[in-house]
Order: structure tokens, then C-alpha cells, then sequence
């Protein structure tokens, strides 16, 4: 092959990545550089725009809302991403096994996570309501007076936080079961003519077993968590008094309500960058302690 | 030390039977193999011992004691398994003391017994590392270790060489042979490869089909095979078995090979039953190579194996029946070349239509 065609055919082979290139390029990197360059200009949806340097970001830093919306984003997170990880992971060492009950229960819990949000919020709403809710129901069939879960500002978020749970715990437990069906079985089988109990098979072969997988579903959960927007946006519309805005609802409001979408994009930096920051944190905290 | 004692076994999964009525005395000390082609359930005898596998009749004793119903870890056997079965996260010292730990074994006696079984099996410089970081052949001594450092009664291996290679598999065979003399303990291994169950075994069970087809030491297999399986099944090349007539000749049995009557075998007529058909098995070492019509048959070599040591030919005879006979390693023999036959009949079988064989007195 001449050094000529030799080029040619290495061009046509980028044919093959083009499509991925396209997209990727033009929905994520393209979209990411334009917000960071949106964050340094005072702009609105109508084309207004004036360069201000870093005055978004340290508005923000003045800003009681936002600083309130960090707050609470970070308190859900701590909520859920810890239940997210071990929950599952109970759940799928309990089922386990190739039974009927097994099997049914897989799926029970799958279920939850194919409904979206709006199914998802209908249905705590439901729950939780205070005047009228599930939960109200069947206290006061014994007396007992209603709990304001969704308009406590000390219980909203916890509110959300279980919502959060019920809905998003099908995906790492399946992962986790699917990891634990890599384990070799003869393992097992040489742990119990090594006379281990239930407790030492689970702390010393399965656990350690799983660790890859428990750091990967910890790292996607805070990822996914800090993203909170959908169930307080349709539950609470972020009350009361700001006690359930999570950052990306408060970016929601700033660009899409206020019009004030270079402010909006400097709150998203800021998500963008406390995401990556817990995410190598995490990353390198668990790489050390696998080593 | 403790023998073992298995009475009326069975097992099957849902409709389908695995084993049948199995029954065998392991004497104490003893090296039993359990041979047989796959699927024939050699496997699931062994975990039945270990505990891997439920009983679903019979039972089976170690020593005095019925464990059945016991639980593995309670057995005391220890098992070495074909793909190692090393706790991944551990190291080499870890999996070979985890078993010593769960039953709180004394500290300072978990690492004399592992420093005893790393000096043995030479893993000593490797006592910190981890399984992933070790070859096959380090990884089969780490899992024989761990067995080891329990004092068990019983050690159950199974088909623990086939994953090495060839090379390291005699050696490994070598030191199992020698790490059995030194152990004094009862031992049983697993395996299809007759060479390992000939080299390692005091006896070899030989199964097929859900049953044992034959419990004898290793010459007893080779030399007096019970059925027309054994002796196809036992010994490489396979034992030629053709079909034969037989006739009475001076009160021994004198059979018919490729249209030859009157080659006398080493069988007394008297000890044969009346048979509807007959099939004499003659080794490939019983049939040698000589000079046309000057030997017992005529043939034509079809293909011709030079092992080194000795030479395989495989040929026809003056009716198209195919055997293979054996040369010395510097045989000149070439496929195509006609050649005689001598044959060993005093060493030949017979086996009647349900296949039970008969040999000649005092074949050993």
C-alpha cells in the first residue's frame, strides 16, 4: 500500500468514530465549553449579554439561596447515597438464590425504578400528604395526629430522601447480583469445608468479592444524587421556605423563571465541580483502601 | 486416620439418576482413585463425601462416625479442587490458615502448621503474595496447602492436575505421590486420566454410567479388566476387542481372528459360560510386529506412531478388521508395508454378548 492510500484508508476509518464524534462533541462538549464561557457574561433568554467576569460566581458566594440550595443538596446526598449502597447490597445477598420467592422479590424491587418521576411523586404525594395522605390515614385510625412530612423544613428532606430510596434501589441491586453471580461457586464450597460461618463467608469472600462493584455504585449514586431535581420540583416546588431547593432546582429557577441564564450557568459550574471534586475524592479514597 | 465406608448410595437431580447403589470400603491410609470417563458421576461421589452434595439414599461413614447429615466442615476432609478454589482476596498465608482460624485454632500454631505446609510444598517465598500473582502449578500447591495444614482424615481431590500443563502435571503427580507417603492419611482423587489413577492409586474404582464397573488395584484393572468398558476404557492405547468365535482346543478356549481358527488363549473352556457371541481382547503390546506369512495373521500397516520408545501400528487384516499392535521405538514399519502378526494369545480376553470378561489363570 502506497503511503497515499495509506492515509486515504486511515481517514475512511474515522468514518466509523464520526457519528459517536458528532454527538458527543456537539450535545456534551460543546454544551459544557458554551456554559462555562455563559457563566462570565450577565445574560438573559432574549440575547442580552455583557461580560462580567467572574461577578456570577462571587454573587453566588453572597447569595443566602444558593448557599441554602448547596446546603441541602449535600444534606440529601449524605440521606441517600448511603442507603443506595448498602440497602441493595443486603437485598441482593438475601435474593440471591434461584428460587420462585427469590425471583419475585428481584423483581418487586426492580419495579420501582422503570416508573419516572412524576409516577414516582404521584404516588408519595399520596403517601405522605398530611391532610388526607396513607400515612395520615392509618394514624389517625389509632389517634394519632398527622406528621407533616413534606412541609416540616426539618422533615422535607428526609421526605425526599426515602422517596429517593424506594425509586432508585432496583439498579444497584441488580448490579450487585449480578456481581455476586461472578463469585466462583467453588469458592463457597471450599469456605464451608473451611468450617466458615455464614457471618466470616459474608466479611471475608463475598464483601470483597463485591468491593469494585460497591465503589462503582457509591460513585454513581452521589453523581446521580446531586442532581436531585424532579421530586421536590413536582412535591414541593422546593419549600418550605427553600428547606427542599437542591442546586439544580435553584438553577432551574434562575435560568428558566428569572431569565437570568449567565447567573444560572455559574451555579451549574459550581454543581459541576463539587460533583467531580466528591467523585475523585471517593475514587482515590477507595483505590488507597483496596490497595 | 479413618477409613471410609459408603452403603447403598444414590443421587439424582429431579428424574435424572447420577448414582446408582453405590457401595465401597476405603480402607485407612488407603490411595483410592475414582476413574471414569465424564458424566459418569465420579465427581458427585466425591462432593457426596465432602458434603458439596446432598445423599439422597444410602450412607456413607468415616471412621465410626455416620456424616451424611453433618455438615462439610464438621466431616474433617479436606478437599483440593480442580480450578484451586483459592480465596482471591487472601494471601497464600491467609488461604491456608482461613480453615484454622474459624475454628480458632491457637495462633501460634496456625503458623507452624502454615510455615510446616509452605516448607513442604515450597511456597515459603510466596507466603505474602496474593493467588493472582501465582502460576497454575503455585496456585494446585497453595490449594494442597491449605488442605494439608487441617491434619485431616480425609483428603479428596478432584481431577486436581487437569488444569497444568503436561510437563507440570507429571511433576505435580510426583509430588503428590511423595506428599502421600509422607501424610499417611486416607486419600481419594478424582480424575479421567488413567495414567494418574495407574501411578497414584492403591486401587482404582473404575465407574461408568451411574455404577462401579470395577474396584481392583491397578494391575488387577489393566490385567483382568471385569467388563469389556474396563478394558477399553483403561490403558492407551485401548485394548483391541474384535469379534471371535471360540472352540475348545485341549480344554482351553481357541478363538478365530481374520479368518484364522485355532489361536489358543490362556482361558480354560471350563471357566467360560455359554455365550450367544463372543469378543477377545487382545493389548496392543500382545500384538507384535513379525514377517508376513511366517506369523500368526497377515495385515496391512494403515498408520504407523513412533512414540520414541516403542511404535504404534495401526492395521488391517485379510478381512478388514482393524487393530493396533505395538513395535520396538526403531521399527522400520511404513504405512502401506504388509506385515505378520505375532500374537500373545495367553495374554488375550474374552468377553461374552453381555460384555463380562474372562482371562487366562494366574494373569496378574
Amino acid at each position: 500500500m502506497t503511503a497515499v492510500a495509506r492515509k486515504k484508508a486511515d481517514w475512511s476509518n474515522a468514518m466509523f468514530v464520526a457519528p459517536f464524534l458528532f454527538v458527543y462533541l456537539s450535545l456534551l462538549i460543546y454544551p459544557l465549553l458554551s456554559g462555562m464561557v455563559l457563566s462570565l457574561f450577565k445574560a438573559d433568554l432574549f440575547g442580552g449579554r455583557e461580560f462580567v467576569g467572574l461577578e456570577n460566581f462571587s454573587r453566588l458566594m453572597r447569595d443566602d439561596i444558593f448557599l441554602q440550595a448547596v446546603s441541602n443538596t449535600f444534606y440529601f446526598v449524605l440521606l441517600t447515597v448511603p442507603p443506595l449502597t448498602v440497602i441493595p447490597l443486603i437485598l441482593a445477598l438475601l435474593l440471591n438464590r434461584t428460587t420462585r420467592v427469590a425471583a419475585f422479590f428481584r423483581g418487586v424491587f426492580f419495579s420501582s425504578s422503570v416508573l419516572s418521576v412524576t409516577i414516582v411523586t404521584l404516588i408519595w404525594r399520596m403517601i405522605l400528604m398530611a391532610d388526607g395522605g396513607f400515612i395520615t390515614n392509618i394514624r389517625a385510625f389509632f389517634g394519632l395526629p398527622a406528621i407533616p412530612f413534606l412541609s416540616d423544613p426539618n422533615l422535607v428532606m428526609i421526605s425526599m430522601a426515602m422517596i429517593t430510596v424506594w425509586w432508585c434501589l432496583g439498579l444497584p441491586m441488580m448490579l450487585y447480583l449480578s456481581a455476586l453471580q461472578q463469585v466462583p461457586r467453588d469458592i463457597y464450597e471450599a469456605a464451608e469445608l473451611d468450617n466458615s460461618s455464614w457471618w466470616r463467608t459474608l466479611v471475608f469472600i463475598t464483601l470483597p468479592s463485591l468491593y469494585r462493584t460497591v465503589v462503582l455504585v457509591a460513585i454513581f449514586q452521589v453523581v446521580l444524587q446531586f442532581q436531585l431535581f424532579g421530586q421536590p420540583q413536582l412535591i414541593t416546588q422546593g419549600g418550605p421556605n427553600g428547606a427542599s431547593r437542591p442546586i439544580v432546582l435553584f438553577i432551574f429557577e434562575v435560568g428558566f423563571r428569572r431569565w437570568d441564564i449567565g447567573y444560572a450557568a455559574a451555579a451549574s459550574q459550581i454543581l459541576f465541580v463539587l460533583i467531580l471534586i466528591a467523585t475523585v475524592v471517593q475514587y482515590f479514597v477507595t483505590r488507597k483502601r483496596a490497595k | 486416620m479413618s477409613g471410609i465406608e459408603i452403603r447403598g448410595v444414590s443421587k439424582a437431580y429431579g428424574q435424572v439418576s447420577v448414582l446408582e447403589d453405590i457401595s465401597l470400603s476405603i480402607a485407612v491410609n488407603e490411595f483410592i482413585a475414582f476413574l471414569g470417563p465424564s458424566g459418569c458421576g465420579k465427581s458427585t461421589l466425591l462432593r457426596m463425601i465432602a458434603g458439596l452434595e446432598e445423599v439422597d439414599g444410602g450412607e456413607i461413614r468415616i471412621g465410626e462416625r455416620r456424616v451424611d447429615n453433618l455438615p462439610p466442615g464438621a466431616r474433617g476432609v479436606a478437599m483440593v479442587f480442580q480450578n484451586y478454589a483459592l480465596y482471591p482476596h487472601m494471601t497464600i498465608a491467609d488461604n491456608m490458615a482461613f480453615g484454622l482460624k474459624n475454628i480458632g485454632v491457637d495462633k501460634a500454631e496456625i503458623s507452624r502448621r502454615v510455615a510446616d505446609a509452605a516448607r513442604i510444598l515450597e511456597l515459603e517465598p510466596y507466603l505474602g503474595r496474593k493467588p493472582g500473582e501465582l502460576s497454575g502449578g503455585q496456585k494446585q500447591r497453595v490449594a494442597i496447602g491449605r488442605a494439608i495444614v487441617k491434619n485431616p482424615e480425609l483428603f479428596l481431590f478432584d481431577e486436581p492436575l487437569s488444569n497444568l500443563d503436561a510437563a507440570l502435571r507429571m511433576r505435580t503427580r510426583l509430588e503428590l505421590a511423595q506428599l502421600r507417603r509422607r501424610l499417611k492419611a486416607t486419600m481419594i482423587l478424582v480424575t479421567h486420566d488413567q495414567i494418574e489413577a495407574m501411578t497414584l492409586a492403591d486401587r482404582i474404582v473404575v465407574m461408568k454410567d451411574r455404577i462401579i464397573q470395577q474396584v481392583g488395584t491397578p494391575m488387577e484393572i489393566y490385567s483382568r479388566p471385569a467388563n469389556v468398558f474396563v478394558a477399553g476404557f483403561v490403558g492407551s492405547p485401548p485394548m483391541n476387542i474384535l469379534k471371535t468365535e471360540i472352540a475348545d482346543e485341549a480344554g482351553f478356549a481357541s478363538v478365530t481372528l481374520g479368518g484364522h481358527t485355532g489361536i489358543r488363549t490362556g482361558i480354560r473352556m471350563d471357566s467360560l459360560p455359554a455365550s450367544d457371541h463372543w469378543r477377545v481382547g487382545l493389548r496392543p503390546e500382545a500384538i507384535r510386529i513379525g514377517v508376513p506369512d511366517q506369523s500368526d495373521l497377515n495385515a496391512t500397516v494403515e498408520f504407523v506412531e513412533r512414540l520414541g520408545e516403542r511404535t504404534l501400528v495401526y492395521a488391517r487384516l485379510e478381512d478388514g478388521t482393524p487393530v493396533t499392535a505395538e513395535d520396538s521405538g526403531l521399527s522400520r514399519v511404513r504405512m502401506g508395508d504388509a506385515v505378520g502378526l505375532k500374537l500373545n494369545a495367553a495374554a488375550a480376553h474374552l468377553f461374552n454378548a453381555q460384555g463380562v470378561g474372562y482371562h487366562a489363570d494366574g494373569v496378574e
